[in-house]
């Protein structure tokens, strides 16, 4: 049969080659390896999370302790592993959550054009003028800061981001003339998202999943350094850097290490949308 | 100036307007969805029935929510949002303590900034592609994707431990001397600059190269004209508009970054009031700070807009 020829993908990708640049291999690597550790962390940890296990404070690098102890003599290796699954965990919630409800919005908006793109467009509109922070701390102020309220507020910020580059790219597979056959054919609109529109677009939605990552990862290491974040006794890397933030002026493992970790995840990201394959979005910031 | 150019302006201040207001709202109901009762709070576990409901009467908690922000609104407007309910001082006194310092940063900061940030983005852009380009592009991408602490934490390392130039605490009470004062605001600045120099080039970059890639610069390459000119006199006139956006957005994106260094530096500014406020849950002290915050953000917003709308030559030559 020839007709699995079907009307394909407007894919403006060069011929489909798995091949990323060095540095985005680079960047896919970091992020695979951080996975792995948040999933796997709290069982290679050398020491329990709360054990003292160095007599000094702030010790330095060595054999034992491979990261140095931090404020309370506590192994900085074991502590940064078990944060894994807060930092890396709190933020992949909260971007997907943000993608589910923004992407859904987004693409239904382009579909049902008319009344209610407007509505849900100036909404948005109206909801990403409030600076990220200012709605994390009013929701903090309001609800305090448990994980699920981290997650969700850091959810509802980034929604109307993901709302507007959905809604964008959706609009334009949208024109297309498959599927003004495919809504002339009578299809409703649950089946031109999911069929028609959600194939379409899904390279670029992934880039746009990686960015929003990164702003999550940043905002919520922010708040946790804020003391606002993830409470004790859990803690995320921004947590583990501002308890150890005494031994700054003594250049302490225990403040550096936390940060490098967070550093080396932000980075990976971005190292690997930036060398994506046909440059497939960019946004600024939100 | 044109009927056209001042009708689009004044929709975009009347945007601006309406924003601030669905801004209150969001603030307003956000602050407001506390459990538990303001008045209790205050006069703690002991108090008389009478006390607390006098006090609720005296913050008006007796009204219907959409009264009470009416009440909440007017006297934000009228320049007196109440009293601490921590300390019992006036939100507007604590404020105007803090104001000055959070602006001189800010100010130091931009006028450090915008003319390097516009050079190396001019620079990277002119010579794209270059190994100076790729040098530039990977560091300023490093700085954007890492969280602002980390920078700052960096700085204080290297300038403050490691070479001793300055003291990694920004603020000392009482008279400075002005060697002092530059001292103690040198890491603040410092860690700011960085951060902001990183989005605005970019930011830059992106909006030369934009214009290097139009047809006149490739007509004004084509008849002879060298390198320089073509960018003093071809591309930079009419990369003004795109640049004077850039310049008002990255002030935005500053509210953002100070209160990571605020924080960081124990510098009394605004940001630091109001992350204390939201850690000790002071509503009308975190109410009045976030306004402030949002008002600035979406008054800069806008003049990016407008001095978008004004440099665009279609709209002001019709």
């Amino acid at each position: 049969m020839k007709n699995d020829q079907t009307i394909t993908v407007i894919d403006t990708s060069p011929p489909r080659r798995l091949r990323l640049p060095v540095a985005g291999m680079v960047g896919a690597g970091i992020i695979g390896f951080w996975i792995l550790i948040a999933i796997i962390g709290p069982y290679i940890a050398p020491h329990e999370v709360g054990a003292l296990v160095d007599d000094d404070l702030f010790g330095h690098m060595r054999w034992s302790l491979p990261l140095g102890s931090d404020y309370l003599g506590r192994d900085v290796l074991s502590r940064i592993l078990v944060g894994a699954r807060y930092s890396i965990g709190a933020a992949g919630a909260a971007t997907f959550l943000a993608i589910l409800m923004g992407g859904t919005l987004g693409m239904l908006a382009a579909v049902s054009r008319g009344a209610i793109d407007m509505a849900l467009s100036r909404f948005f509109d109206a909801l990403i003028s409030i600076p990220s922070k200012m709605s994390a701390l009013v929701v903090i102020a309001a609800l305090g800061s448990s994980i699920p309220v981290l997650i969700s507020t850091a959810a509802v910020i980034y929604t109307p981001g993901a709302f507007r580059i959905w809604r964008a790219l959706a609009v334009n597979v949208n024109e297309l003339d498959f599927v003004e056959v495919a809504r002339a054919r009578g299809e409703g609109t649950h089946y031109l998202i999911r069929e028609e529109i959600l194939p379409n677009i899904a390279g670029p939605v992934l880039t746009d999943f990686g960015l929003r990552f990164v702003f999550a990862v940043l905002l919520l290491s922010s708040l946790s350094f804020l003391g606002l974040g993830v409470q004790p006794p859990n803690a995320d890397w921004g947590s583990l850097v501002r308890e150890n933030i005494d031994g700054l002026a003594g250049g302490a493992p225990a403040v550096v290490m936390p940060a490098a970790a967070i550093a080396t995840l932000t980075i990976g990201v971005s190292l690997l949308i930036d060398n994506l394959p046909g440059r497939w979005s960019s946004t600024g910031e939100h | 100036m044109n009927t056209a150019v001042v009708r689009l302006i004044a929709g975009r201040i009347v945007i601006a307007i309406l924003t601030l207001l669905f801004v209150s709202l969001a603030v307003f109901v956000g602050t407001e969805i506390l459990p538990g009762d303001v008045a209790q709070a205050v006069l703690g576990q002991n108090a008389t029935p009478e006390a607390v409901a006098g006090l609720r009467h005296a913050l008006h908690l007796d009204q219907p929510a959409y009264i009470r922000y009416f009440l909440w609104l007017g006297s934000l407007l009228s320049g007196d949002p109440g009293r601490s309910l921590v300390n019992g001082l006036p939100v507007a006194t604590l404020i105007a303590s803090r104001l000055p310092n959070s602006l001189m940063l800010a100010f130091v900061t931009a006028v450090i900034c915008v003319p390097i940030a516009l050079m190396l983005g001019i620079l990277s852009a002119v010579w794209r592609g270059s190994r100076f380009d790729r040098a530039v592009s990977f560091v300023t991408m490093s700085i954007i994707s890492v969280p602002e602490f980390m920078i700052a934490t960096l700085l204080v390392i290297v300038f403050a431990v490691n070479l001793r130039w300055f003291p990694a605490l920004s603020y000392a009470a009482g008279k400075v001397s002005l060697d002092q004062f530059f001292r103690l605001f040198a890491l603040p600045v410092l860690t700011l600059t960085c951060v902001m120099i990183a989005q605005m080039m970019r930011m830059t970059r992106a909006a030369v190269i934009d214009t290097l890639r139009s047809s006149y610069v490739e007509m004004a390459v084509l008849k002879g004209a060298s390198p320089i000119r073509v960018v003093l006199t071809h591309a930079l006139p009419n990369a003004i508009g795109p640049i004077a956006n850039i310049v008002a957005l990255n002030l935005s994106f500053l509210l953002g970054g100070a209160i990571i260094v605020e924080v960081i530096f124990n510098y009394p500014g605004l940001a630091r009031l109001l992350v204390d406020a939201v850690s000790t849950r002071d509503m009308p002290l975190v109410q009045a700070c976030v306004m402030i915050f949002c008002a600035t953000y979406l008054f800069l917003v806008m003049l990016a807009d407008i001095s978008g709308i004004l440099s665009n030559p279609r709209l002001r030559h019709r």
